[in-house]
């Protein structure tokens, strides 16, 4: 017998270039929750179009999603 | 011209309609650590700071970060494309940048190969024009090539910002004279930025005719970073002065300042 499935499927993406998964039907808002990240400090790109800060709650992450989540750090 | 609440008649500058007093810019890099970082800023008096675009680490998502010890409500962040050797690269980083924060002012550099990381003018051209167009304001690093920076400025540009020598290398002011031809010729902000060692050399490009000088290692790389800080800070201030003094005339043989008559005998 298969085992049951007791989570939704997980999709593979990538973030900042490293392999993750998410739950199916997971939002820009949701990854970034679950990776403790606050609003004013960040901003993503999503393969390679901006994700606006007011568009995260609605986008839903697809399979093989290209995602780089960026931030301010010291600079010259 | 913009009012601000400044009072009018002091030496401020202004760039993409923002008016500032202090025309020293510096880079929040290179410093031992975050609270260093903050220490140096105030020190040097400085209202707009440099930063990067970096990706956030995700193992450790809570881990301080810049905003926390150099509040962007207080300096005026100026994201930079450091690390950007294309134009494609120097465009989706500022795009990301404008995204985090929501300035439309930023720090246009795009770098040859090491060891110089020179200034691609071919790529920086193509950057800038595709920012301008995109609706940035740009102050935009380049060669001290005054055929480039007037392309450039007609491009749009809102600050020209040619190297004094390479990034970090401490070297100063490698040619002075190809520095004041740019300024002599711009109608937008010239800044020296990258090269500056020491306040010497910040005073130098002060006395050259810049409006701004921008600097990061210099401060970040002093054995005692926050009092070199300070230092900059009053080199940027006697060189505006001095330039505005205008300089006495160099001559090949002495003139005495004391009277020739009267002596003794």
């Amino acid at each position: 017998m298969f085992p049951r499935m007791t989570s939704a499927t997980a999709l593979r993406i990538e973030v900042n270039g490293e392999p993750r998964e998410v739950a199916e039907g997971a939002t820009v808002a949701d990854l970034l929750a679950a990776l403790g990240l606050a609003a004013p400090k960040v901003a993503v790109e999503r393969n390679l179009e901006i994700v606006p800060r007011s568009a995260w709650a609605a986008t839903r992450l697809a399979p093989g999603d290209r995602l780089e989540v960026v931030h301010f750090i010291g600079g010259g | 011209m913009p009012d601000d609440g400044l009072p009018l008649g002091d030496d401020s500058w202004t760039v993409a309609g923002r008016r500032f007093r202090s025309r020293l810019i510096v880079g929040t890099g290179r410093y031992r650590d975050l609270e260093e970082t903050a220490r140096a800023i105030e020190a040097s008096g400085a209202e707009i700071v440099t930063v990067a675009v970096r990706r956030v680490n995700l193992s450790d998502a809570s881990a301080p970060m810049l905003q926390d010890f150099v509040p962007p409500d207080r300096y005026t962040y100026l994201p930079n494309t450091a690390g950007c050797h294309t134009a494609q690269d120097a465009v989706r980083t500022l795009r990301l940048a404008r995204e985090a924060g929501g300035w439309n002012l930023v720090k246009l550099e795009v770098l040859g190969p090491p060891p110089f990381l020179y200034p691609d003018m071919k790529a920086t051209l193509e950057a800038a024009e595709a920012l301008v167009k995109d609706g940035f304001e740009v102050m935009v690093y380049c060669a001290d090539d005054p055929v480039a920076a007037k392309r450039l400025e007609e491009m749009g540009c809102v600050a020209i910002m040619p190297l004094g020598s390479p990034i970090g290398s401490g070297l100063g002011i490698s040619n002075p004279f190809m520095i004041q031809s740019i300024v002599q010729q711009s109608e937008v902000p010239v800044l020296v930025d990258a090269g500056i060692g020491t306040a010497s050399e910040a005073a130098q490009a002060m006395e050259l005719g810049c409006e701004a000088v921008l600097l990061n290692s210099a401060i970040a790389h002093a054995r005692d970073p926050v009092r070199m800080a300070v230092a900059m800070k009053h080199a940027v201030i006697a060189g505006r002065a001095a330039y505005l003094a205008g300089r006495m005339p160099r001559s090949g043989a002495a003139d005495p300042s004391s009277p020739l008559s009267g002596l003794i005998r």
